[in-house]
């Protein structure tokens, strides 16, 4: 439905992304995760047809995105990120005008299914600029929805939402699957195995990584780290921790404070807490250390000895790019 | 077409949202209005030539305030992203925008109609002039307008877009100025560019072909840039 290929964009000097090139099949739901600054707007831009690339094409559904953007645009509904409304019109108003825009034959119509399908039917006589964050959010959904269109572009969908509304949200999206191809970009890891079917990550405007969201998790809880705390700490409790199965690396950061890097198969835990408890050294604490993002993509590049991301955009040389989650 | 009605009429309808509009057309009146009795007081003629000399300084101010907003507001706020996905070519918004605001010149324009009505009661004024200039108002306010849209198009600060399209109308108002300076065909040139220069005909009753041409021309001129510059502004976003 979508292909992409050695897609570039340079902002005078910076390079935004670089050599991106990935498909999204029709029905998918991908994800696109990435920090701040990595390139996941400028790619939606592209993609929307809002901007052209600096090198590489597009095509969505058939046609490429260069020579037909009319034609692409016709089958786009496009989330920017920051939302951007009318604030003097009404909800509906607003609908019925993007549906129109769209070329869509009963706007009336698209625009109180689109309010239906996002809950916003009790707002639409309200105007745009008195919506709540959250309510504005969902208006910016039922436009992108409005035509009907086959391929959806959601540019971090649920930034700024208190934690019912991005629940909310997330459903709404995944009930938009199936059908739809849709694109949705966050910085979230989490939100991205809970809604997505794939996941690509790109990092300084880079493909970092390609997978499942289950396999990526397993894959990056391998490289997981436990904080360890012990109340009686003897000698030998740092030899035995690292003679556990599972366990890579202890590192003790004080008397009887450990981090604790583990394999990438099997969760060691059980077995840590047994040998402390069989030991008597008092087991205060075992817990993951949640990884920052920036320590996934470190984690994800440093692990194929893949060229550090980000660097020397003259070289040009590929992303690291896989298929399949390896196990080590 | 159904595009530029489509953005052309949410267009006016945000106008009638913002108290720009009312501020504009207000203005406009008020001074149109003391301009009539005035000119009238003194000439004592049933004739509305002197109101429309006086009427196209006006638009020189008004203009630029009704076109400020067009693209640059949108550009500000963002909006224009999903404007320009959606599937309209570019030239669809920039005319939209446009026949907003050519609307909204039209409707002042309407309401000072009541100033021939007064003549007709009063007096007997020649309507010919009167109609030859009210299309003349009409021609040259698109023709400020259409620079105004240029103007929005370059930049997302609408003070500036306001200065911009003054600076451009009034170059283009007085480029016969330059006659003096320049003589021969240059200066005939400087005088031919000047809108001043084909405006008075209108005002005194005749309509030239040449003069309708010359701002059609630059009503597409203008809007042929204003495309061209809205497109060029999406590779350097
Ligand atoms: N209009 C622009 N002009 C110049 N640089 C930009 C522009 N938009 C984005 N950038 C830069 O491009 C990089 C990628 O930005 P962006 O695509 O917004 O990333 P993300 O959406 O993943 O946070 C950032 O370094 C950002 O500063
Ligand atoms: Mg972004």
């Amino acid at each position: 439905m979508i292909e992409v290929e050695h897609l570039t964009k340079r902002y005078g000097d910076l390079t935004a992304i670089e050599d991106l090139s990935f498909t999204v099949h029709q029905g998918e739901i991908l994800g696109f995760l990435g920090p701040n600054g990595a390139g996941k707007t400028t790619t939606m831009r592209i993609l929307s047809g809002y901007m052209p690339p600096s090198a590489g094409t597009a095509r969505v559904a058939g046609y490429d995105l260069s020579e037909s953007s009319l034609e692409v645009r016709r089958r786009i509904g496009y989330l920017p990120e920051t939302v951007p409304l009318y604030p003097e019109m009404t909800v509906s108003a607003y609908l019925e005008y993007m549906a129109a825009l769209r070329g869509v034959t009963r706007p009336d119509r698209a625009a109180r299914d689109a309010m239906e399908a996002c809950g916003i039917a009790d707002r639409h006589d309200t105007l745009i600029g008195k919506l709540s964050k959250g309510y504005r959010q969902r208006v910016g959904l039922a436009q992108a929805l409005i035509h009907d269109p086959e391929v959806l572009i959601l540019d971090e969908p649920t930034i700024g939402l208190d934690p019912r509304q991005i629940i909310e949200v997330r459903n709404l999206i995944k009930s938009l699957g199936g059908r739809r191809t849709i694109i949705l970009s966050t910085h979230i890891l989490p939100e991205a195995s809970q809604v997505c079917e794939r996941v690509m990550i790109i990092n300084k405007g880079r493909l970092v990584a390609e997978d499942t969201p289950e396999r990526l998790t397993a894959r990056l809880r391998g490289a997981q780290q436990l904080a360890v705390q012990v109340a009686r700490p003897a000698r030998e409790t740092l030899s035995v921790l690292e003679s556990i199965p599972g366990v890579l690396r202890v590192h003790e950061q004080e008397i009887g404070r450990y981090e604790i890097e583990s394999a990438l198969d099997g969760d060691p835990r059980p077995r840590i807490a047994e040998a402390i408890v069989q030991h008597g050294w008092g087991l205060l604490e075992l817990r993951p250390v949640g990884m920052s993002l920036e320590e996934i993509f470190l984690t994800l590049t440093t692990e194929d000895a893949a060229e550090p991301a980000g660097q020397a955009p003259a070289q040009a040389a590929p992303a690291p790019r896989r298929q399949g989650g390896k196990a080590r | 077409m159904r595009n530029t009605w489509l953005i052309a009429r949410r267009e006016l309808a945000s106008y009638f949202t913002s108290p720009i509009a009312y501020a504009v057309t207000a203005v406009f009146l008020v001074v149109a209005g003391y301009l009539f009795w005035v000119i009238l007081y003194y000439s004592r003629e049933a004739t509305m030539r002197y109101l429309f000399y006086n009427v196209t300084t006006l638009l020189l101010l008004v203009g630029p305030a009704l076109t400020m907003r067009l693209v640059a507001e949108e550009r500000r706020t963002g909006t224009i992203e999903l404007l320009l996905t959606s599937p309209v070519r570019d030239g669809e918004v920039i005319a939209g925008k446009f026949l907003a605001a050519l609307g909204l010149w039209a409707l002042m324009l309407a309401m000072t109609l009541v100033y021939p009505l007064l003549l007709k009661l009063l007096g007997n004024p020649d309507l010919g002039p009167i109609a030859s200039g009210y299309l003349g108002l009409l021609l040259a306010g698109g023709a400020v307008l259409a620079l105004g849209v240029i103007a929005s198009t370059v930049t997302s600060n609408q003070v500036i877009a306001a200065l911009v399209a003054f600076g451009l109308s009034l170059l283009l108002w007085l480029t016969d100025a330059l006659q003096g300076i320049a003589s021969g065909t240059l200066g005939s040139f400087f005088s031919y560019l000047s809108m001043s220069t084909h405006f008075y005909d209108f005002a005194k009753g005749v309509i030239d072909t040449k003069d309708v041409l010359f701002f059609l021309s630059l009503i597409f001129g203008a809007l042929f840039v204003a495309t061209r510059l809205l497109e060029a502004r999406r590779w350097k976003l």
